[in-house]
């Protein structure tokens, strides 16, 4: 199924030109997290420019960039490809499609509740609820009892005094996406 | 002269829990110089790589919000944390160069944006604004034959267009501040190579592979340790190490400020460290 409207989307998106990529490959010859991705970063630029959004939406390479902007820096027509994979994530979010690295989706909805909540992140609440949602309990223990035992994740959040501020925030970026996107999101 | 130096100061998230050393040893080099830090006033987190990955306008007004805050200060703003410099210097950027953004930023944070208040990292106020003569005439005990790297990761560097730092493929502010110091940085080619930070809990197998090779060429580079500013870098070079080889510790620059210095604080801040650089100090009379 193509998408003729997905190129239009990114481009507005993340504020790129895609059209520009005439698939030199340096993005992918210098990304390192290449060897862990389905197709590489040049690739799924051309899956943007062939509207093939099932496939790019269930990719797991738009949550495995590190948003190390290597590519972005390198790219001989200026496309700041880590910002094409935020859009991409975004519209996944967003659709609610399955995605393929579920770990990853977890983790920022977590850290963005935070956010929400407290104004500000909160390392305990981001570990704990993180390793309870993807059920990796026992993952890093040594490290995590190191890190409560020499006193780096304080138990209490540090709050923001006004929260109400940072909320704000979060729901008039919401509302625009959705008022953008013809109301149609849930 | 210095006591007329004052900055704002936004510490970040990291800072109040898993890099707490960073930002203790941060106050403590900034008083040691003699230059004014001012926590900012309710600063918000700036939604680090999370709010990037959600909705590109969230991602702008987070920081946008403290912009404002650190606008009504009057003064440039230092961010010790590469990630936080990045996401503030991306918003900066935007406010500047997308009329259309700014006027929806503006009315979702409620202020006017000047453009007057610089956002700057740690490592350029320390080397550049304060500068090396200063940082040398407070050097008391020198860092004598400690080997080190200096590792800048992505987030201080690119993209060059927004963080506006020297040279994103070869800087060297960090080892010219090493030098002041009186340790020895050595030359190596993978000082801007990411270090899998972003992947560090959701792709492990990853952040590892990257670390591995980062650590395994400082090594080969005849260095002891990884200097860092950026404090994911630095929890994920320690956290992700592994394998038989004796694990390299990872300094954060203003640790090594406050060891030269002669602070007193800085012993407390090397028992925060997950791979403890107290017997690399201890043999070379550092501590």
């Amino acid at each position: 199924m193509t998408d003729t409207n997905l190129l239009q989307q990114i481009n507005t998106l993340s504020s790129q030109t895609l059209q520009l990529c005439y698939h030199c490959h340096k993005c992918t010859a210098g990304c390192p997290v290449a060897e862990d991705m389905q197709y590489g970063p040049d690739r799924i630029l051309r899956m943007v420019q062939l509207g093939q959004k099932e496939r790019l939406l269930a990719s797991h390479d738009i949550w495995l960039c590190a948003a190390c902007e290597t590519c972005g820096t390198r790219c001989p027509n200026e496309i700041d490809i880590a910002r094409v994979m935020d859009a991409l994530r975004q519209i996944a979010i967003e659709e609610g499609v399955t995605v393929s690295e579920p770990d990853a989706l977890k983790f920022h909805k977590i850290f963005m509740y935070g956010v929400q909540m407290f104004g500000r992140s909160h390392e305990m609440f981001l570990f704990a609820a993180y390793k309870l949602w993807t059920m990796h309990l026992m993952d890093d223990m040594d490290s995590g009892i190191a890190l409560i035992t020499k006193g780096k994740v304080p138990i209490m959040p540090s709050l923001v005094k006004n929260r109400a501020e940072v909320s704000k925030l979060f729901k008039e970026t919401q509302a625009r996406e959705q008022e953008s996107r013809g109301g149609d999101s849930e | 002269m210095n006591s007329e130096m004052n900055y704002a100061y936004y510490p970040g998230c990291s800072l109040e829990s898993t890099a707490c050393e960073f930002n203790a040893s941060v106050v403590a080099v900034f008083k040691a110089l003699e230059v004014g830090l001012h926590e900012m006033e309710d600063w918000n987190c700036c939604g680090a790589s999370s709010a990037h990955s959600v909705n590109q306008n969230l991602a702008l007004a987070l920081p946008t919000r403290n912009l404002a805050i650190a606008q009504k200060s009057g003064m440039n703003v230092v961010m010790p944390c590469a990630a936080c410099f990045n996401r503030h210097k991306t918003a900066d950027h935007t406010l500047r160069n997308d009329p259309e953004k700014r006027s929806m930023l503006e009315e979702m944070v409620g202020f006017n944006y000047t453009g007057d208040i610089a956002v700057l990292t740690l490592l350029e106020v320390v080397g550049k604004q304060i500068g090396l003569e200063r940082v040398r005439s407070l050097v008391k005990k020198p860092l004598s034959g400690l080997k080190a790297v200096s590792y800048y990761g992505c987030l201080l560097v690119r993209p060059p267009e927004i963080t506006q730092f020297e040279d994103p493929d070869n800087p060297q502010i960090m080892d010219h501040i090493l030098e002041a110091l009186g340790a020895e940085p050595r030359t190596w080619s993978y000082a801007t190579d990411c270090c899998g930070g972003g992947l560090s809990l959701t792709k492990p197998t990853a952040a590892a592979r990257m670390v591995g090779k980062l650590a395994d060429r400082a090594q080969e580079a005849g260095a002891q340790a990884i200097v860092t500013s950026c404090p994911l870098c630095q929890i994920n070079l320690e956290m992700r190490q592994s394998g038989s080889k004796s694990k390299m510790p990872i300094f954060f620059i203003t640790e090594l400020l406050g060891l030269a210095f002669g602070l007193e604080d800085a012993k407390g801040w090397m028992s925060k460290h997950l791979i403890s650089p107290t017997t690399l100090l201890k043999d070379l009379n550092i501590l």
